[in-house]
């Protein structure tokens, strides 16, 4: 499988990457080396193999919806690059 | 002090002959002469390092005892470190201070452990070479200009380097046994859900498990007690009651079935290695264990497998970095989406970017039957490859790298090359096996890695038939001579 150069400035949207100029030609090409080895998993016929998700095949646990946790916004806040008055700064989205 | 075990180091502090505080004052010292040369630890908390040692010393005296007491430990900088940074390897949590502890980090710290620091790794834990670090490469204690194998590479360096008694690390394809194999130590990733991964930062949710390296299996047994078991915290972790793995450590291994995969000495292979290797499974033999040939079809396919499933997860783990919340922030954004787009991308290295490419591409419409739902299709067969091969035998033995230590810069160009470091292990992941590996002998002058692979929940059993190997031989008591 290769994928054409047109083509990664999809995926890094999806991604939401940003790509420089050179970006396009470069992860066309890794992207295609990695895409055409790991195609050797076409050998192996899986028809009516269900696939697999998790390695125990375990059932998620539930737990009663009450509260466990205590505000701390301010000490998760400092780690954010801007807040203003407990809010998360973000650049204008709404007109 | 720094060439002795944990359980010589325990001994040591119980009768008094050593505090906690001049032990750790001891490791932080040599920290400070040889991690120049190493670069092994990105944070080195020094005063909490010798907080934490006035209080096990205090505890001691209260009377308290066991095994990791006022024992010195690096962790992995992957783990949460309350008030401490956790950078994963990665420009984008360079600032990062955790508000919280992992639940293996506060454990091991009421067990009374003391944190020297946090060590470098592969960026977000994706590399088999420490060579992604935004903090730059660690380098092999045996040959400076070498590779320590990756992602828990600085914590591999340091304990190899004796600047750490015993480190935590993580894997999700690999990233503890094989750079225990190419610097010379025991590192054993346990069953899928035996550790909490609470605090520890995601990479592949469905592969990713915490283990521990050092200097003996039974230095592992000594501390595996206490990080296993349930965590409410983490919905993956398995509620199962703890073995106590110093248990079962002497008895002996006759009656045991041990299984060599034929397809595993094969091509791709260094010859050295693999007669090491093959070495190392005769004095299991001679020990007592019956060796009988096993094969697992599929295995070839794990890596091709583990390429889809883990960057996937990756892509889908690693989409929480917008530059919002926490994390790099690009500067001047013009709108969200330059915001998102350039924070990511300043943030990451091109490791990371890459392989959440190939995980976007691979969950992307149109794209997912022929990826990703044929990826986990083969990974049940490589699943069931080991169960079946459990019906035969207690362990799987093999080599736990098919090559050593390579030098610093090489297969940094070629992501397939170095996707292939991880070919005996990262199937142990898929089927969320325990396994270990355990130092057997020099290929080129380096240290080579025997591979000990266990049915789920046998951590035990693997810790057993290492510290007997262990026993017989003293490979694991080799020390790199630049680092005495």
């Amino acid at each position: 499988m290769s994928i054409e150069p047109e083509s990664i400035s999809g995926i890094a949207q999806l991604a939401r990457l940003h790509l420089s100029d050179d970006d396009g030609e470069r992860y066309s090409r890794e992207l295609s080396a990695i895409l055409t080895f790991v195609e050797q998993m076409n050998e192996v016929d899986t028809a009516g193999v269900a696939p697999m998700a998790h390695p125990l095949d375990l059932t998620q646990p539930l737990r009663a919806d009450t509260v466990t946790e205590s505000d701390r916004r301010e000490e998760f806040q400092a780690n954010a690059p801007a807040v203003r008055d407990g809010l998360y700064i973000v650049p204008k989205v709404i007109d | 002090m720094h060439t002795l075990s944990v359980s010589a180091l325990g001994d040591a502090l119980r009768r008094g002959e050593v505090s906690s505080v001049e032990l750790t004052a001891h490791f932080l010292d040599r920290i400070k002469t040889h991690d120049r040369t190493l670069n092994s630890f990105i944070t080195v908390t020094d005063d909490i390092a010798l907080a934490d040692a006035a209080r096990a010393d205090e505890r001691r005296r209260d009377g308290s005892d066991n095994p990791l007491l006022g024992i010195p430990i690096a962790h992995k900088d992957i783990f949460c470190t309350r008030g401490v940074r956790t950078s994963c390897g990665s420009r984008m949590l360079d600032t990062f201070i955790a508000p919280y502890d992992a639940t293996v980090v506060k454990r091991l710290r009421s067990g009374g452990a003391v944190m020297l620091g946090k060590t470098n790794m592969d960026e977000f834990a994706m590399g088999s070479s420490n060579q992604t670090s935004w903090y730059g490469p660690v380098r092999n204690p045996w040959d400076i200009s070498r590779v320590p194998g990756g992602s828990s590479g600085g914590s591999a360096a340091a304990v190899a380097a004796g600047l750490a008694p015993i480190a935590t690390g993580t894997e999700t394809g690999g990233s503890i046994r094989q750079p225990a194999a190419l610097t010379g130590l025991t590192g054993l990733k346990p069953t899928y859900g035996r550790v909490s991964r609470y605090g520890m930062v995601a990479f592949a949710s469905s592969l990713d498990q915490a283990g521990i390296l050092a200097r003996s299996a039974e230095d592992i047994a000594l501390s595996l007690g206490a990080i296993a078991g349930h965590d409410p915290n983490d919905s993956t972790s398995v509620n199962r009651p703890v073995e106590d793995y110093t248990k079962t450590l002497e008895s002996d291994l006759s009656g045991l079935r041990i299984g060599v995969v034929k397809e595993q000495f094969g091509h791709g292979l260094d010859s050295e290695v693999g007669a090491i290797v093959q070495d190392a499974i005769s004095t299991l033999e001679r020990l007592g264990v019956s060796l009988v040939e096993i094969s697992l079809p599929n295995s070839a396919l794990a890596i091709p497998v583990y390429y889809v499933v883990a960057p996937a997860e990756a892509s889908s783990n690693l989409s929480r970095y917008d530059g919002v919340r926490f994390g790099h922030r690009a500067a001047h954004p013009v709108d969200i989406e330059d915001l998102f787009k350039r924070s990511r991308s300043e943030g990451f290295g091109e490791e990371v970017k890459r392989r959440i490419m190939i995980g976007t591409y691979v969950l992307s419409a149109g794209y997912y039957d022929a990826y990703y739902l044929k990826a986990q299709q083969v990974r049940r067969l490589i699943c069931a490859d080991f169960a079946q091969a459990f019906e035969q035998v207690d362990l799987i033995a093999g080599p736990t790298s098919p090559f050593t230590a390579f030098p610093i810069g090489e297969k940094m160009d070629d992501p397939v090359a170095m996707y292939l470091c991880d070919m005996y292990t990262a199937g142990i992941n898929l089927a969320g096996l325990p396994a270990l590996s355990a130092p057997a002998g020099f290929a080129h002058d380096l240290p080579a890695g025997l591979h000990l692979i266990g049915d789920h929940f046998r951590e035990g059993l693997l810790l057993h038939v290492a510290h007997q190997y262990q026993r017989a031989t003293d490979w694991h008591l080799k020390r790199p001579l630049r680092f005495p």
